[in-house]
């Protein structure tokens, strides 16, 4: 029996001392209350106390946490465009009291809480830009801006806004049809393009090959022609040389040769005088 | 223990199994003491069914033996709860009080039993990836992640991507509540950053490599920010290409460069064609005329040479040669011609020759008539030669044999 005191004296003091201890894990900040009252904050890890019954602990995250938009939120640019934003914030519990204080510790309120800030601001950053600064110009800055106001916000509720990113920032779907006919019309303006300029290319090419090509016959044309000349300016002199010698007979001999070659032809009719020299003595054989 | 509703929370949510397990073991080994005790004259094995060898034995040993030893194996059991095993290619994370106190590498180690110390495994080696755009297939798209706009406010539709693997546990653990989850965020936003900054052509062509590395850079630059303990150590775009509806429109660019390339290659096929064949036209000129020269002086020079030589004999006798030549020539003129002899002089004006006519028959008929218009009437020169021209041919052929007799 006395063992077994022993025994229920070990439990009932491990259970009060179970109930007295309580560890801050790395990852969690944490209030002490005190019947309802915050008397202290734990904000590094650690085994501590608290009076079992009277005090009760909460223990909040202290990691970064992420708000991440269900839903792309609709905004109007300077242009009056609308486009569809979607955004993460990424923040963290720095001032636990605060942050009990004002939100209850209640995670979703502070989410709602930050939303509404970035959404008010962000609509603020738009409607000083147009599409093509938020898209690409201004995104970072957009960014960076909306991180320090958010932060500067957030502050009250006992949160940190590490960051605040665009995620997509897209045209409604109405308005991405007319972007679609866009690009479509533009690839259309390229593919004609292109397409021209091949032809242009290959009339150059082929016209370039045509000019070559009439270029080189005329210099051969041209060479054939010196060559000719040559021949016959050789080939007349020759001619020259030789008939000087007797020119009158020459006369004679090559006209002979010329009447020979010209009527060959049965087909030539010849109407003769009979009283040409050569039918004289067709007529009478003792002409004279 | 039990009535703090924020210990039971924290005790399901990050404690390893193995140590509730052990908790509700020594639970129960207590309980199973109490009620050993107090009804020891019931059954021995009341609620023995669902417990372990090690409660038997309890059992029995509580029974004998004095609760000193039995603290004394419960102490033990309980430190021995302290080993754990990490596997190759993850690190145990050593939690003393809820504060990190050590990194232990693989194999098999110790720490305080719980709850003064607790230890949370990380995979640390294996590369993990997450997908943007689609899911497991690169076929099976998400087009609210995938289609983006560019700077020149096109839309393209990009599936990547990004492996990435813990460069610190202990920051991995701490300081993000869902760390996998950031890194999906922190890709998407900054793709879409970088392909915001880009244009349409640069993203779909050229500039693929660029982005992903562009976008890796920023990833990382993201996540560094919020101390998440990972590197990223790939972003790879696996398809970057225009949305469906105007992907008609973009594969005919394309194919119109296909086009280009092609009347060029077809004009430079001409080229190809013409120019050489003009050259070898151009040689065949040359050599023609190079033919046509040769031919001109040789045939000069045989003339030439021919009129010399018969000067020669002509010098020694030129009147007779004279006439031979000519008669020589008439002779070979007229045997080739046809001929007409007319006297104009005892004719009258009328005398008609249907010239024409006859060189019609000529060449319909392969007879060579020859007409020979003696110095007669005018009347009897020309018969009709339509209706009468058997009897002209006739007449004819007697014409020619007597032509050839008097000759």
């Amino acid at each position: 029996m006395k063992s077994q005191t022993l025994l229920a004296v070990l439990v009932v003091l491990f259970l009060l001392v179970s109930s007295s201890l309580y560890i801050v894990d790395q990852r969690q900040r944490a209030i002490v209350f005190q019947l309802g009252e915050v008397v202290s904050v734990k904000t590094s890890p650690g085994l501590y106390f608290k009076i079992p019954m009277v005090q009760n602990v909460r223990f909040f995250d202290s990691r970064i946490l992420t708000m991440d938009a269900e839903e792309p939120e609709r905004f109007i640019t300077s242009e009056k465009k609308n486009v569809l934003v979607d955004l993460f914030v990424k923040w963290r519990i720095v001032d636990v009291k605060q942050y009990y204080i004002s939100v209850q510790g209640d995670e979703a309120l502070a989410r709602v809480r930050l939303a509404q800030t970035v959404n008010s601001s962000l609509r603020d950053e738009f409607g000083n830009r147009t599409v093509h600064e938020v898209i690409s110009g201004e995104r970072d800055k957009i960014m960076e801006i909306m991180r320090q106001k958010a932060d500067a916000d957030a502050r009250n509720i006992g949160v940190e806004v590490v960051d605040v990113r665009l995620k997509r920032v897209d045209l409604p779907s109405e308005v991405s049809e007319s972007v679609y006919r866009r690009m479509e019309a533009e690839r259309k303006r390229v593919a004609n393009e292109l397409r021209s300029t091949g032809f242009a290319d290959s009339e150059k090419i082929r016209s370039n090959a045509d000019r070559q090509r009439e270029v080189i016959m005329a210099k051969a044309y041209r060479d054939a022609q010196k060559n000719k000349g040559e021949g016959d300016a050789k080939a007349t002199k020759i001619y020259a040389e030789a008939f000087s010698k007797n020119p009158e007979f020459y006369s004679f001999y090559r006209s002979l040769e010329a009447y020979k070659q010209s009527f060959q032809n049965k087909s030539d009719m010849m109407v003769l005088e009979p009283n040409s020299e050569f039918f004289k003595y067709l007529k009478n054989s003792k002409a004279k | 223990m039990t009535n703090d509703p924020q210990w039971g929370r924290k005790k399901n949510g990050s404690g390893p199994p193995d140590l509730d397990e052990i908790l509700r073991n020594v639970n129960k080994k207590l309980n199973d003491l109490f009620g050993g005790s107090r009804k020891r004259t019931s059954s021995n094995n009341s609620g023995d069914g669902s417990n372990s060898g090690g409660g038997d034995n309890f059992k029995r040993l509580g029974g004998g033996l004095s609760v000193g030893v039995l603290l004394v194996i419960l102490l033990m059991l309980w430190m021995a709860s302290g080993f754990y095993i990490v596997n190759e290619g993850q690190r145990g994370v050593v939690l003393r009080f809820g504060q990190y106190s050590e990194t232990t590498p693989a194999g098999l180690s110790w720490h305080l039993p719980y709850p003064a110390e607790t230890v949370e495994l990380v995979n640390v080696s294996q590369v993990r990836t997450i997908e943007i755009g689609y899911r497991k297939n690169v076929s099976s798209k998400v087009l609210k992640e995938s289609l983006m706009l560019t700077d020149d406010e096109n839309i393209i539709d990009i599936q990547f991507a990004v492996q990435y693997i813990l460069k610190s546990p202990q920051e991995y653990l701490f300081n993000n509540r869902d760390p996998d989850e950031a890194v999906l965020q922190a890709a998407e936003s900054s793709i879409r950053e970088v392909i915001g900054k880009s244009t349409m052509d640069y993203v779909l062509y050229e500039g693929r490599e660029d982005v992903a590395a562009k976008a890796t850079v920023l990833m990382q630059s993201l996540l560094d920010r919020y101390k998440i303990g990972i590197a990223i150590s790939k972003v790879t775009m696996q398809n970057a290409q225009p949305p469906e509806q105007v992907q008609a429109a973009f594969d005919d660019a394309v194919k119109a460069g296909q086009d280009k390339e092609r009347q060029k290659n077809e004009g430079e096929a001409y080229a190809n064609d013409v120019i050489p064949k003009a050259k070898g036209n151009a040689a065949r000129l040359m050599e023609e005329s190079e033919g046509y020269k040769q031919r001109v002086i040789e045939n000069s020079a045989g003339d030439a040479n021919r009129f010399k030589q018969i000067l020669v004999e002509y010098d020694k006798a030129p009147d007779v040669t004279r006439d031979r030549l000519y008669l020589d020539m008439m002779q070979e003129v007229l045997m080739k011609t046809n001929k007409i002899l007319v006297d104009s002089k005892s004719s009258n004006n009328l005398l008609y020759l249907p010239l024409d006519k006859m060189i019609e028959k000529r060449s319909t008929t392969t007879a060579t008539p020859t007409v020979v218009a003696p110095a007669a009437p005018p009347q009897a020169v020309s018969p009709d030669p339509i209706n009468n021209a058997a009897r002209t041919q006739r007449s004819r052929e007697a014409f020619r044999v007597r032509d050839r007799e008097s000759r």
